[in-house]
């Protein structure tokens, strides 16, 4: 039998009833776009994260406010405020041994002003050992000093990109800038860093963690440290350590009444991770769900067919179809039935791939889109499968039709 | 003219049972056709004739008795080697015209040569000859459900022969045309069989009839008149 007749006659066939065919392989069309755009969701995902582990290194401690319930997130991620954590707690902190730099941080979004130019920035209250703690170097000026962080100092460094957007290519050393109606003196520009995970430093600044609490928030805790360990296999004992310092400074004399969490950064991510992954497995078990039920529908619609077209197949019998030709004829139908679904779906979900990495770029992270070819042949696979397996058995009841009986039908 | 057998039958049986109900329809025929005879059978509805055509055109199987085809007896032939004669062996034309609705002319007379394994360039260059030969080139491309009766028929013809049958069986092929077309239809045999086809034609139109060489007359399952 010739094949792409076959094909040109499926085709045709389910052009005829236009609203059942788009019904009958709508089901695949989700499941397919589903499956490429859950795969390069997750792949987008898992390069964020993997970029961001990176990023931040693998020696890093962070100590957030608030304890933590077993298995649950620190509440402070969800938008508590605690004010447990204090400069004093940064300060015993950097005393134990193996912490190489430690820094505490907090952030608020607010106006700059360069003469007339404006700009909304994130504003960070950092300690002077933050370039050390997070990797990041000053090319043009300095950092702000622990003396000047003490003495409220006005002084400010800004991103690469804050920095081109408030002056251009000029030298900023030296300017006032205002933040919060103060008056600020440039001291320094980071290099260019790239965003980093889910923020990119390059569009903030950074101004000394004390004149951050007293001027700017009118505060006395922080909202985050961060301890940089002198080499990563000391992590697990200084985790401990780190604990032991904040509970004698908290009066604590049970973990269970823990006002802070500390965690490695790595292992904080490395749960992350999890999650993504486990999510990335269950909406593709869903997604394939969603096929197999296509595919249902397939075998629904084919078994329907094969019933209207009784009379058809015994005429094609008695031409001299033998039950392998008529077998074929209808599988063929279903796999391109299956597989017009499956080249949509594609389509439909690379595209729709494209567009959440593009708008997930256009807010600024390093997300990558990701279409792997082996996404496309595993969906092309399972369309391949699927057509078979829900087009076989009507296919077969087709073949077994006798000739003069199927003529017949009307 | 010589004449050699084509296809006998002896003492051929069917017996349709339903449920428990036991009906013979044909009631032990012997018949003998030979090469390039063109044969009316003809019967009043319920005599058996179509049974006995769709057994003779291998479409269904005896109860009991014989069947010689080309000097071979039919009886142990598997449902794909029966498939295979009625492909390259029988060129069928039906009374409802039977084609492939949406499809056009072409493709439709082709059906038969795809089953058959011709090769492409081959089935279009026959097809192509055929469907002139009926009279319809300027029809080629049109969809089968576009045509008349008539030319639907013509078709037909046309597609019965892709395969230079031994034995072409019509079946009432003029039970839905009218007089003119009928008419046509008979010239169309008529040619045939002067090109030295043989002809079985199953009706009970009397102006058909007079058409062939030999008229055999079944009722109740007998041959009644040879």
């Amino acid at each position: 039998m010739d094949i792409f007749l076959t094909i040109k006659l499926a085709i045709r066939g389910l052009l005829s009833n236009k609203m059942r065919a788009f019904l009958t392989i709508l089901g695949v069309i989700i499941g397919v776009s589903g499956i490429i755009v859950i795969v390069s969701v997750g792949n987008g995902a898992e390069s964020l994260i993997v970029n961001q582990v990176q990023s931040i290194g693998s020696n890093l401690i962070g100590v957030l406010p608030g304890g933590t319930e077993e298995g649950e997130p620190p509440v402070a991620l969800m938008g508590v405020v605690i004010t447990t954590l204090k400069n004093d707690d940064v300060e015993a902190i950097g005393k134990i041994p193996h912490v190489q730099a430690v820094s505490g941080y907090n952030k608020t979004v607010g106006q700059i002003v360069y003469k007339n130019r404006k700009s909304e920035s994130t504003i960070n209250g950092v300690y002077s050992k933050y370039p050390e703690v997070e990797d990041a170097i000053v090319t043009n000026g300095r950092f702000f000093s622990k003396a000047e962080d003490s003495g409220l100092a006005r002084v400010v460094i800004l991103g690469s990109a804050i920095k081109k957007e408030l002056f251009d290519e000029g030298n900023p050393i030296g300017e006032n800038i205002k933040i919060h109606n103060q008056n600020f003196r440039v001291i320094g520009v980071f290099e260019k860093r790239g965003a980093s995970g889910f923020t990119n430093n390059d569009s903030q600044i950074f101004i000394p963690a004390k004149t951050m609490q007293k001027l700017v928030l009118g505060i006395n805790h922080m909202s985050i440290i961060k301890i940089k360990i002198d080499d990563s296999q000391y992590i697990n004992q200084t985790i401990p350590a780190i604990q032991n310092v904040l509970r004698t400074r908290h009066h604590i004399s049970s973990p269970s009444e823990d006002d802070f969490t500390v965690a490695s950064m790595a292992q904080r991510l490395a749960t992350l991770q999890k999650i993504t992954g486990s999510i990335k497995l269950f909406l593709t078990a869903i997604a394939f769900i969603a096929l197999i039920v296509g595919g249902i529908g397939i075998m629904n619609v084919m078994y329907i067919s094969v019933t209207e077209r009784t009379h058809e197949i015994g005429l094609r019998k008695a031409l001299g179809a033998q039950r392998k030709d008529i077998l074929k004829q209808f599988l063929i139908e279903a796999v391109a039935i299956t597989g017009l679904g499956g080249i949509i779906g594609i389509i439909i979900g690379v595209i729709f791939s494209f567009i959440v990495a593009f708008v997930i770029q256009y807010l600024g992270y390093s997300w990558d889109f990701i279409v792997t070819s082996d996404s496309i042949i595993y969906a092309s696979l399972a369309i391949g499968i699927i057509g078979v397996t829900f087009g076989y058995s009507p296919a077969k009841r087709a073949s077994s039709y006798r000739a003069i009986e199927a003529l017949r039908y009307e | 003219m010589k004449k050699e057998t084509l296809l006998s039958t002896h003492n051929l049986k069917k017996t349709y049972i339903t449920g428990t109900v036991k009906t013979e329809v044909l009631k032990g025929v012997d018949l003998e056709i030979h090469k390039g005879e063109f044969v009316v059978i003809m019967g009043h509805s319920g005599s058996g004739k179509s049974t006995l055509m769709h057994i003779l055109g291998f479409l269904d199987i005896p109860t009991s008795g014989t069947y010689i085809f080309e000097d071979k007896d039919t009886k142990n032939f598997n449902e794909d080697q029966l498939a295979e004669i009625r492909n390259k062996k029988i060129g069928f034309v039906f009374q409802a015209f039977n084609l492939l609705p949406r499809t056009s002319v072409l493709e439709n007379v082709r059906l038969p040569m795809i089953y058959a394994g011709v090769k492409e360039d081959e089935q279009i260059k026959r097809a192509k000859e055929l469907i002139d030969g009926v009279g319809l080139s300027h029809r080629i491309n049109n969809l089968s459900n576009e045509l008349s009766g008539g030319e639907q028929q013509r078709v037909a013809v046309a597609r019965s022969l892709v395969n230079n049958p031994l034995l072409i069986l019509a079946d009432e092929p003029t039970g839905n045309l009218d007089s003119k077309s009928t008419h046509e239809m008979m010239i169309l045999f008529d040619e045939l069989h002067k090109k030295g086809h043989t002809i079985v034609v199953v009706t009970h139109e009397d102006n058909v009839a007079h058409h062939a060489q030999r008229i055999i007359h079944i009722k109740d399952g007998h041959i009644s008149d040879n």
